[in-house]
């Protein structure tokens, strides 16, 4: 594993990106850097262009204005298959894996081994089961033990595993995970978290994007804020506690503010706490 | 909360480590699994309802024969749209593109004298032309492929009737093919087998390949079973639609010249029977109707059960309109069978866990 000299160039920088749909501003003048075996944390509330920001990171969406360097390089990425090329690999909030078909077959989608000559080349369905187990295996998962099983069929965090573990396979050096842990329970969450340690320790950068603190104060070392589609901070692990981040996320309000807010609703309601989604 | 976590981990490796569980050879939920295992059964059941209720001469080669041809021009356009239904499009204008091909075949070479298998690849290039336009407007325009491909059959068939009229003034037209063009293509083999049977078959050999063992197959079953996320893993999804859409008008086209070639002579009318036929067939035979599910066995099956109920109902001295009634009830429990299927086959793993979660 290579530990960076600061003066080297990060893996990726971004540099005051901005984005618009249509007349909606969705990011202004937004900065990153991700570095080799370093976690970035993007957090933000719903909606603070945290998914444009990293569509834009992986060519789905091209910024209006800003700079994208990979490794000191400009580069422009105008699709998903540009940003692939230079090692960035992204798991989508939504989606990114195919429900109905099998483990071994989703894994390489748009990559598919082969065996035998042209023009009767086939599908190698033993290789792909085989390559997706073993890279679920190594990342923990070790209840997936047939590959022609529906993708459909795994747990949240088996999915994430599947996705992940793909990209680790195809060589990616930088990681970007939108919400991850979203839709998990607490068990799972650990395990994609752990997962996440995993990569990390690989050497591989990771962007990790996430509304909860706990979870972002568990992997990451750098945490970037952002509100409203601006960067509304930007530190590394210890420099802030957990308090501030929370303050922060909230847009800046106190979280005295909040609480006194969330007590007049339960007030209001009869002691129901309000529903959290 | 961590400490806790990894000894559970640790404890699931030690029950995999005392019980392996090799799969066995025979296992429910693997042929739960498979999307042709409620076409199957439909295709026994009809099979043997009809040979019960039809008698001996349903089950004799001219009985045979009746379905199976019935069941190889049905076939050979219901592959490619069940090809286009897993990639989450549907195909309506195979009809108008049947009787256009044919009309061209016959009119270039019935009409104008010209040779016939010039006649022949005029039929089958209007085809390709007319499926290319369809999945270009597809792709590009984001119009769902329901309105342009019903918008395309209502074009054609207008154009096909204008041009027969102007170009001979009449709406049907004849020809009568040679040889080899007439054996390849129009005969009937042993007086009773259409030839399309066999070029049925080698079209399953094709799309069974392309579907289940290629790698084009991943790419289909990808694109329709998420759009976005295929792109994103870079497959090439415009000239996949593209293709498959010629694909099915190839397929009717086909079809449309060998009735050219078999009936010595075209109608413009002809064809339209096809639209919601081999529909029904594709879901009949386990294809899911969104897309991204299915099995080029289970087509063949849709359209085998499709093609015994249409022609078993002459053998059983009933009512012909019952065999509508019978597919249409057929079809209700294919899309409610289908449905279950799925989710067998989703919340099938070895160690039955209950699933169903995930996807925000
Ligand atoms: N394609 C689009 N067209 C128009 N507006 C869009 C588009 N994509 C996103 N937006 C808008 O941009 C803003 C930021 O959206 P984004 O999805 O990036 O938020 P997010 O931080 O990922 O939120 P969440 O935490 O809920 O996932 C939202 O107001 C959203 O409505
Ligand atoms: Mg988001």
């Amino acid at each position: 594993m290579t530990t960076e000299t600061p003066t080297s160039p990060p893996l990726l920088r971004l540099t005051d990106i901005s984005m618009s749909f249509g007349s909606t501003q969705v990011l202004t003048d937004v900065s990153l850097e991700v570095r080799r075996g370093e976690v970035l944390c993007l957090l933000g509330d719903n909606g603070a262009g945290k998914s444009t920001l990293i569509k834009i990171m992986s060519g789905v969406y091209q910024p209006k204005s800003g700079k994208i360097e990979v490794e000191g390089r400009p580069v422009t990425f105008t699709s998903p298959r540009d940003s692939a090329r230079y090692g960035l690999a992204t798991v989508h909030q939504f989606g990114g894996t195919f429900p109905l078909m099998t483990i071994g077959r989703s894994f390489f989608v748009g990559a598919e081994p082969e065996k035998g000559f042209w023009p009767l080349k086939r599908f190698d369905r033993k290789f792909a089961n085989e390559v997706a187990v073993r890279e679920m295996r190594q990342l923990g998962i070790t209840r997936v033990t047939d590959g022609d099983r529906l993708v459909g069929g795994l747990s949240g965090g088996e999915r994430q595993a599947l996705a992940i573990g793909r990209a680790v396979y195809f060589g990616a050096s930088i990681l970007v995970l939108d919400e991850p842990t979203a839709a998990l329970g607490v068990k799972e969450a650990a395990h994609v978290l752990r997962i996440v340690m995993a990569a990390r320790k690989k050497g591989i950068a990771v962007v990790f994007i996430t509304h909860q603190v706990t979870h972002a104060l568990t992997v990451g070392d750098h945490f970037a804020v952002l509100i409203r589609g601006a960067k509304a901070a930007d530190f590394r692990k210890g420099e802030k506690s957990r308090e501030e981040i929370t303050d922060l996320m909230a847009g800046g309000e106190a979280m005295a503010e909040l609480e006194a807010e969330l007590d007049a609703y339960e007030n209001a309601h009869e002691g129901h706490a309000p529903q959290i989604a | 909360m961590t400490s806790q976590d990894e000894r559970g981990a640790r404890g699931r490796d030690g029950a995999i480590a005392v019980k392996p569980s090799a799969p066995p050879r025979f296992d429910v939920g693997g042929l739960i699994r498979r999307p042709e295992t409620g076409a199957l059964i439909g295709t026994v059941g009809v099979l043997v309802f009809f040979s019960i209720v039809g008698g001996r001469t349903f089950l004799s080669s001219a009985g045979v024969s009746s379905w199976l041809n019935v069941a190889a021009e049905l076939g050979i356009i219901a592959l490619p749209v069940g090809l286009l239904m897993i990639a989450g499009e549907l195909d309506l204008s195979v009809g108008s593109v049947l009787a256009a091909s044919s009309m061209t075949t016959s009119i270039v070479s019935g009409n104008w004298g010209m040779p016939v298998f010039v006649g022949i690849l005029s039929g089958l290039a209007l085809g390709l032309l007319v499926g290319a336009a369809n999945g270009l407007v597809v792709t590009r325009t984001r119009v769902p492929s329901f309105v342009v491909t019903l918008a395309t059959n209502f074009s054609v068939a207008g154009i096909t009737l204008a041009l027969a009229i102007a170009l001979t003034g009449s709406t049907s037209s004849s020809l009568s093919a040679g040889e080899p063009a007439k054996t390849l293509l129009g005969s009937l083999i042993g007086g009773q087998f259409e030839v399309a049977v066999i070029w049925w078959a080698l079209a399953v050999a094709v799309v069974g390949w392309l579907l289940h063992v290629s790698k084009y197959g991943n790419w289909i079953f990808a694109i329709g079973g998420d759009l976005e996320s295929a792109r994103t893993m870079g497959i090439p999804i415009n000239g996949v639609k593209i293709a498959l859409y010629m694909s099915s008008a190839l397929g009717a086209a086909l079809v449309g010249v060998i009735q050219a070639i078999l009936y010595n002579g075209a109608q413009v009318a002809a064809g339209q029977a096809f639209v919601f036929n081999s529909i029904i067939a594709v879901v009949i035979g386990g294809v899911l109707l969104t897309g991204g599910y299915g099995s080029v066995v289970g087509i063949v099956m849709g359209t085998l059960t499709f093609a015994i109920v249409n022609q078993g109902i002459y053998f059983s001295g009933w009512d012909a309109n019952l065999a509508s009634l019978i597919l249409g009830l057929m079809l209700l429990a294919a899309v409610l069978m289908n449905n279950t299927f799925r989710r067998m086959a989703l919340s099938y793993s070895p160690k039955s866990k209950p699933v169903e979660q995930g996807r925000r």
